[in-house]
């Protein structure tokens, strides 16, 4: 028979499973939109709530009684809470997230402005983490009970239980004030200031295209204490969650089979098990990519890194509720993304979810 | 194992045939705490618990000075660790190892009071939604979902950000971030009973859906949820120290531990003990509760492990 004809069977089988991929997909979009929706439905009413009149905001404390009814009306306040929402939607898709009282920016130029340093420093640290975790979390898995498990298990829980915050400080204490082989706290030294040109805003990219390499000497000794401090939590993460796969994936038959075909025992770990467990790893990954944009927030404050999380801190220390919010829609948006991302490939990855339904 | 002599406590609370609820009540936490020591990891994180809960409530007994007015100003500050102050003085002069002792109540009170409010929350929702199906399983799980679709941390703040700062704010932001990981799951449980037998004869008795669900879904769903809020104690307490920490959470001159590391970090480089020792504390106190969350999974919930 052709091989290229698929037999009635197979045309069957990719028939539904194409219909069923459409109507899975279309479910999986109207609860992302609904999701949005929800945010952003919670920060309006946040922004509602607030004790900070925003007409006050604006007018100031000496305006008019006349003054002040015309910027509430010009703002909308006096129309139904549900007619307001509407018009923040309408604002916020249309790419207005407001001005910033802080910086007097538009909310979305100053976080286009921030967000690169947050992206290149989870970026990093969702590298490490997924670097070393996944081979401890299949070593730990092997080699079960045995002091590697042990130690792996060590690090899960000490990544668990230790504040990011005051870790973070201990790092700096011990790798830069006490060893020196760091830099401090920032992006960059002073010195080195202005000489890149930003192009995609990640400072390690930009030096290393525009051959700054002493900048980028520069650039790596600031991130990599962060980043590592980051890929160390995403890597507790990680590891846990690649030997509980593992250990899943090599109590199955097929990999009696593989033994006793005598397949080499690093082909039956590496190539059929690992493989396996990959699936689920990779939502994982991305859920961990996700915690680390929130981890941000923390780190960030701790290294005076100029990033979205500092931004938020810093606009919410100075009651500057349009950036607060603006930083909460834009996390919040990354968050959604990121894990419509990771269902989709899962559904793409795993045959066999690709096959059902 | 050998049976134990009949006329002992423990013969009665082992016994097949209990006389009376209590008695069959008792002997199955008595056989669950017989499971759970056999754990030293849980009962050391039972341990750090335990000794939490002693240090607030002796505060004032065991602390050598006053967490909140500290001592001379010009010779007393960021004193090193010595028998005096066995963890030095901070800042302002004040006591650590005080300011750590009364600290552990807030910690405690954190602790508590969103546990207090997010198991019935989540009770409530997750069981509704797994007993009802139909629409009200769709829009209680859509609210779940989008409170769960949220980092964590960024929503309190956000929250926090609109109720002001303050540790009784912090409190009811967590709160109402952490809630729904607890609906997700007493809904699942409800699901799995939701058809069985008993719960039909219930219904066929002429029981009212309150009285199914509060009667006999939620008992059911108890074990389950109460082992993931205690897994959870540690997260929460880290969001707290976190909001702490960025001067969102408790407001000085509360002895916050977060808070704690947050004044300390200027005395970093020189006077290491200042921020150091809380950190500690927090490391240590998430730590137990982590133990014990994982010795009461294995007890309880055999499942629910590897």
């Amino acid at each position: 028979m052709d091989p290229t004809t698929p037999t009635p069977a197979e045309e069957r089988l990719g028939a539904s499973s194409a219909g069923a991929i459409l109507r899975g997909g279309v479910r999986l979009l109207v609860s992302v939109a609904l999701t949005f929706l929800g945010l952003l439905l919670i920060t309006f009413l946040i922004g509602r709530v607030v004790p900070v009149d925003p007409v006050l905001a604006m007018v100031g404390d000496r305006a008019s009684a006349a003054v002040y009814e015309k910027a509430r009306l010009e703002l909308g306040l006096d129309r139904p809470l549900l007619e307001q929402f509407w018009m923040y939607l309408e604002k916020v898709f249309s790419g207005d997230l407001g001005t910033s009282v802080l910086t007097a920016n538009k909310v979305v130029d100053d976080i286009a402005r921030v967000f690169p340093a947050t992206l290149e420093l989870a970026t990093l640290g969702t590298l490490i983490g997924t670097l070393f975790g996944i081979p401890l979390g299949v070593l730990a898995a092997v080699r079960r009970g045995s002091l590697s498990d042990q130690i792996v298990r060590v690090f899960g829980l000490i990544g668990y239980s230790a504040p990011i915050f005051w870790l973070g400080l201990m790092g700096l204490l011990v790798f830069y004030a006490r060893l020196d082989w760091t830099a401090g706290p920032g992006r960059l030294d002073i010195a080195y200031d202005y000489i890149v040109t930003p192009e995609t805003g990640l400072l390690l990219v930009d030096s290393a295209l525009q051959g700054e390499w002493e900048v980028f000497g520069d650039a790596f000794r600031h991130i990599i204490l962060p980043a590592c401090l980051l890929g160390y939590y995403s890597m507790a993460y990680i590891s846990r969650m690649t030997r509980s796969f593992m250990l899943n994936e090599l109590s199955q038959e097929y990999i009696v089979a593989a033994r006793v075909k005598g397949l080499s025992e690093r082909r039956i770990i590496w190539g059929h098990a690992l493989r396996n467990a990959a699936v689920p790893l990779v939502t994982v990954i991305a859920l961990s990519y996700a915690g680390l944009l929130e981890g941000s927030v923390l780190t960030e404050t701790v290294f005076a890194w100029p990033g979205l999380g500092q931004y938020i801190t810093n606009s919410l220390q100075n009651a500057d509720m349009n950036a607060v919010l603006g930083g909460t829609i834009v996390v919040g948006t990354v968050f959604v993304g990121l894990n419509l991302l990771s269902d989709l490939l899962y559904r793409l990855l795993d045959p066999r979810v690709r096959m059902r339904r | 194992m050998t049976a134990p002599a009949s006329g002992t406590l423990k013969a009665w609370l082992l016994t097949d045939a209990p006389a009376s609820r209590n008695q069959a009540r008792l002997g199955r936490f008595y056989r669950g705490w017989l499971s759970f020591q056999t754990n030293p990891l849980a009962l050391v994180g039972l341990g750090i618990v335990l000794l939490l809960v002693l240090m607030a409530l002796l505060a004032e007994v065991i602390a050598p000075y006053s967490p909140v007015v500290g001592g001379d100003l010009r010779t007393e500050r960021l004193l090193a660790p010595s028998l005096e102050h066995l963890f030095g003085t901070d800042g302002q002069a004040r006591d650590i190892l005080s300011r750590i002792l009364y600290g552990s109540r807030l910690t405690l009170m954190v602790v508590a009071l969103v546990a207090i409010i997010t198991t019935p929350i989540g009770l409530l929702i997750g069981t509704t939604s797994g007993y009802f199906g139909g629409w009200v399983d769709s829009v209680l799980m859509r609210l779940t979902d989008i409170f769960l679709a949220f980092p964590r941390l960024i929503l309190a703040l956000a929250f926090v950000a609109a109720l002001g700062p303050g540790i009784e704010n912090a409190i009811l932001a967590i709160a109402v971030t952490s809630w729904p990981p607890y609906a997700r799951l007493a809904r699942a449980e409800t699901l799995t009973i939701r058809n069985t037998d008993y719960l039909n004869a219930i219904q066929l008795q002429g029981a009212s859906s309150l009285r199914i669900i509060w009667g006999h879904v939620i008992p059911m769903c108890l074990p389950s949820v109460i082992v993931r809020v205690t897994l959870d104690m540690a997260g929460i307490i880290l969001t707290a120290a976190g909001l702490g920490f960025l001067g969102l959470g408790a407001q000085p001159p509360l002895p916050e531990w977060g808070a704690m590391v947050a004044d300390g970090r200027r005395f970093l480089i020189d006077q290491w003990w200042v921020p150091t020792v809380p950190g500690i504390a927090i490391f240590v106190v998430s730590l137990g509760f982590n133990l014990l969350g994982d010795g009461l999974r294995d007890v309880l919930d055999p499942k629910g492990g590897e």
